[in-house]
């Protein structure tokens, strides 16, 4: 199965909207299962970092019988040290984004913890690239 | 214990989402940091912050938490609410702070 979302960067009444979609269709594949809340809130932080980090974005998703993998790029800033912007507590979010509650620097973190491969690439001023890939069924 | 029982407890307001006011209450989770409580907070918890917008739903939902209690008399925005209604997310309000909802709410479930 196939699904493309596109996120708007700045639009923060749209963040999450990705995440709540895969959550329904995810629940009707596989129920209750622990692999749907870790995936939903990967895929949330890596939408609301388009939103407050980039211009514009696009997420895929392909869920294979045993494996989700998501793709979220966008056109932005990019990320010059990834090995920095990983650390927990780091964040560029402005004054405003950080008034609403975001810019602990956690949402990196919270990708990384909730998928079973992960990977970010990034080209300054090009744009930033993430995959995270969730096994279906643990080997 | 459901989100109306610790309604009528702590003499909250139901705002909007009455459609989940039978969720169980497991627990509690106080932050107003977003990445905060969806990287901690568990299933069933009932969410204290300040936090108004639409995200607060967003991760409340995705989160399954029990309901969002909103402090010092802050109100949810429109978009929150209407967010609140689709999901069956109860927002509750009060007029107390969060050091004094979260001790007696504390004091109820623990
Ligand atoms: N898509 C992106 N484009 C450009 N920079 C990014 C992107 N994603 C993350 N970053 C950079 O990495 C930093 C850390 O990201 P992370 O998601 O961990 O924290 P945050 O978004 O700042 O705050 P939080 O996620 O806790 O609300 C960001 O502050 C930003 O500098
Ligand atoms: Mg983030």
């Amino acid at each position: 199965m196939y699904f493309e979302f596109d996120i708007e960067g700045g639009d923060f009444s749209k963040a999450g909207y990705a995440s709540s979609q895969l959550k329904k269709i995810l629940k009707q594949l596989v129920g209750d299962h622990k692999i749907v809340k870790r995936t939903v809130v990967a895929l949330y932080e890596a939408e609301v970092n388009v939103v407050a980090h980039a211009f514009s974005g696009k997420v895929i998703i392909n869920i294979d019988t045993d494996k989700i993998e998501i793709q979220v790029n966008d056109k932005g800033p990019g990320i010059s040290d990834i090995q920095l912007a990983m650390k927990e507590g780091y964040s560029t979010a402005s004054e405003k984004v950080r008034e609403m509650g975001f810019g602990a620097g956690m949402g990196l973190s919270n990708i990384k913890n909730n998928s079973d491969e992960f990977y970010l690439s990034s080209e300054v001023g090009l744009g930033t690239k993430l995959t995270i890939i969730a096994y279906l069924v643990k080997e | 214990m459901q989100v109306a029982d610790i309604i009528n407890k702590l003499e909250l307001e139901v705002v909007c989402g009455q459609s989940g006011l039978s969720r169980e209450v497991t627990g509690g989770y106080v932050s107003d940091l977003l990445s905060d409580v969806m990287g901690n907070s568990k299933e069933g918890q009932v969410w204290i912050t300040l936090q108004t917008h639409k995200n607060v739903m967003a991760i409340a939902s995705l989160k399954d938490l029990a309901a969002v209690i909103l402090v010092k008399g802050f109100v949810p925005d429109n978009d929150t609410v209407a967010q609140s209604n689709e999901e069956g997310v109860p927002v509750l309000v009060t007029k107390m702070n969060t050091f004094e909802i979260a001790g007696k709410l504390y004091e109820l479930i623990k």
